[in-house]
């Protein structure tokens, strides 16, 4: 679960045929920025890369150690494991045009 | 009923958390603000980062309060590693939960910012550290390192002001940390949020030379030193030089103390300098001032009192082995560890700085007698009115402290009025002046008190001759033309003395003279005497016989008679 836990650089190319993404957003419990967050990215992640993902829920709250590990700061925060380099986006993702801008789905 | 008034006016009263560094809770009277956040700041390098974590680990190790240290800039390893230099172990102290270090990184690069957010990722880690070791202290050293990180700076605001509420609220005594910025003293302006203590670290460069100063701009509802005071980052963390008491109410001793030269200790009213007072020996180079130090060293040392010598010309090798000259060995003091040595360059740091040097040997050291050799060497870091200043301070410590001081000072023979001294004489309680008298196509010592407060003492100008017992006054030779120095004192007392043998001898002679005049009288007399003798034995002599004569006839006539008798 740590940055950067594929490494090789042979498995990406591998792996972009397919482009799998690896999120994990964490929010703070039921508050409306969470809950916005929540709905807005499973909209986009359907709309654009269906099936194509996984995503993790997590709770601050609940995890505190695990805010420290992921230098979790502003939320709600989507990190993107996969495809590399790693990114961090903060906020609803109210935004869809930065939020697929930050995943990088104009690449596709 | 007036004791519960007086006890709710001191629970109004603001409490306040003792930071632990040198000097500074003097300064706030007490410490920081308790339970509110206090903002440093400062230019990069000014020492607020070791300012706060001085803070945090005193806390821990200290007051028994544990703190959480949020770091922006640098990762915990590099911390540790970068503290170890003041002798702060920090992984110690992380391991025993006193402190915990989280270290807060955004990466412009890697974030991308889609609409609404808020800060509780830094809230829910912050409470988290807090609450899991019960933490009384926190430091955000530097939450403006979010600015460059955030482009929503309006939520930034906001969720900043939320913070430092939220941090008022957990009751936790905090430092922030900000960089100085362009005319305001933050560049972000935090000092909006943190509105109950700033406090303004400064480093300054004059003449080539740094001094750190530090700074309380605001302090509500607490009196606090105004002023800007110097302070010093060295082995043991942060000292901060409080100006001393201002009042001039120090205690005063009557105790005297010898100045190792018994016939100076005569010319002070017969006891030498009052304890506690501060001495001043001035002169020009080579009038034996470090000498008149030395003694004075050697005799404290000799009493099993500590000494503490600055020099600011000779290392101490180079004095230890100059005083041995004059049989004054002070390397055995030095052993025996009474007296201290500590040689700086003027120009190592700025004069702030060598005062705080020296408050701090001083409260490290504890001696009971300090010298100063020579002061004037300070003015090459400072104009004589800085001068002026630092010694009041340094006097005014003393004095508190019942540390007999001793400066030297050299005077230029031809600019008097410029010197330092000068000023500085006003302040100390004896000032002594040693000086070279050009005369009779020689230089000789001779020094006399200028003044010396509170004790009866000489006006007499006395010669002193630095021999191979070290330094000794002379008595006042009067010849018939007034004080004799030098080879004229010598030769005025070669001439008595030979005036004294030539009478001397004189006086034998005569005596001889008598002496046999006196033997061939007896003996004139002895012989008439033995005259006399025979003279009145002859006539005694003739005298009986006559007697005898005269009997013999008598007795012859009776007996005639007799047979005439008888026949008639």
């Amino acid at each position: 679960m740590t940055e950067g836990y594929l490494t090789n650089s042979e498995d990406w190319v591998n792996l972009d045929e397919s482009l799998h993404y690896s999120l994990k957003l964490f929010i703070t419990g039921a508050s409306p920025n969470s809950a916005r967050a929540i709905a807005n990215l499973k909209d986009i992640c359907e709309k654009y890369f269906a099936k194509k993902y996984d995503l993790e829920i997590i709770d601050v709250y609940q995890q505190p150690l695990l805010a420290k590990r992921e230098q979790v700061v502003a939320l709600p925060m989507l990190i993107r494991y996969f495809p590399l380099p790693v990114k961090r986006l903060f906020g609803d993702m109210s935004n869809e045009k930065s939020v697929l801008n930050a995943l990088g789905v104009n690449s596709i | 009923m007036k004791a519960s008034s007086k006890k709710t006016f001191e629970n109004k009263r603001m409490l306040k958390t003792p930071t632990g560094i040198s000097g500074l809770d003097e300064i706030t009277e007490g410490g920081l603000p308790k339970g509110r956040p206090t903002l440093i700041c400062g230019d990069a390098g000014s020492g607020k980062t070791l300012f706060s974590i001085e803070f945090i680990v005193k806390g821990a190790t200290v007051f028994g309060e544990p703190g959480v240290f949020v770091a922006f800039e640098e990762k915990s390893e590099e911390l540790a590693v970068n503290v170890a230099s003041l002798g702060f172990d920090l992984n110690k102290l992380i391991a025993e939960k006193n402190i915990k270090i989280d270290h807060i990184q955004i990466d412009r690069s890697e974030i991308e910012e889609t609409g609404e957010y808020d800060l509780d990722g830094l809230f829910i880690r912050l409470g988290y550290a807090i609450d899991s070791i019960g933490a009384k202290r926190v430091v955000l050293d530097t939450i403006e390192n979010l600015f460059s990180g955030l482009t929503n700076h309006g939520i930034l605001r906001a969720e900043l002001r939320r913070l430092f509420s939220w941090l008022k609220d957990k009751g936790v005594t905090a430092i922030i940390t900000g960089e100085k910025g362009d005319g305001k003293l933050t560049r972000h302006g935090l000092e909006e949020y943190v509105s109950d203590c700033v406090i303004l670290l400064d480093h300054r460069i004059e003449n080539q030379i740094s001094t750190r100063r530090l700074r309380i701009i605001k302090y509500r509802g607490s009196v606090h030193g105004t002023n800007e005071y110097p302070f010093l980052i060295d082995k043991d963390g942060i000292s901060v030089l409080p100006i001393t008491s201002l009042h001039l109410a120090n205690e005063v001793s009557n105790e005297r103390v010898s100045s190792g030269i018994p016939l100076l200790d005569e010319m002070l009213g017969g006891k030498g300098f009052f304890k506690g007072s501060s001495i001043l020996v001035s002169g020009s180079a080579g009038s034996g001032k470090t000498s008149i130090a030395a003694h004075f060293a050697d005799t404290s040392c000799n009493r099993k009192e500590r000494c503490l010598f600055f020099a600011f010309e000779e290392s101490p090798a180079q004095i230890i082995r100059n005083m041995k000259s004059i049989n004054l060995d002070l390397e055995k003091h030095v052993k025996s560890g009474f007296l201290k040595f500590y040689a700086s360059r003027p120009t190592m740091y700025g004069l702030e700085m060598h005062l705080v040097v020296f408050y701090k040997l001083i409260k490290e050291f504890k001696p009971k007698a300090v010298i100063l050799d020579p002061i004037t060497n300070l003015v090459t870091v400072g104009d004589s009115r800085e001068v002026k200043s630092i010694l009041i301070r340094l006097i005014d410590f003393l004095q508190k402290e019942q540390i007999t001081v001793m400066f030297t000072a050299l005077t230029f023979p031809h600019f008097i009025q410029t010197n330092p001294d000068e000023d500085v004489a006003s302040l100390v309680d004896t000032w002594l002046s040693v000086q070279d008298i050009e005369y009779n196509g020689e230089r000789n010592r001779a020094m006399y008190i200028m003044k010396s407060r509170g004790m009866k003492n000489s006006n007499q100008v006395r010669e002193f001759l630095i021999t191979d017992n070290g330094v000794e006054i002379v008595e006042v030779t009067l010849g018939p033309t007034g004080v004799l120095v030098g080879s004229a004192r010598e030769a005025y007392n070669l001439e008595k003395s030979t005036g004294e043998a030539l009478r001397k001898n004189a006086i034998s002679m005569k005596n001889k003279q008598i002496e046999s005049r006196k033997t061939i009288l007896d003996a004139k007399v002895a012989k008439l005497k033995s005259e006399f003798e025979l003279v009145k034995d002859e006539l005694d002599r003739i005298y009986i016989e006559e007697q005898l004569r005269n009997e013999v006839a008598e007795k012859n006539r009776k007996e005639l008679m007799k047979m005439r008798g008888k026949k008639s």
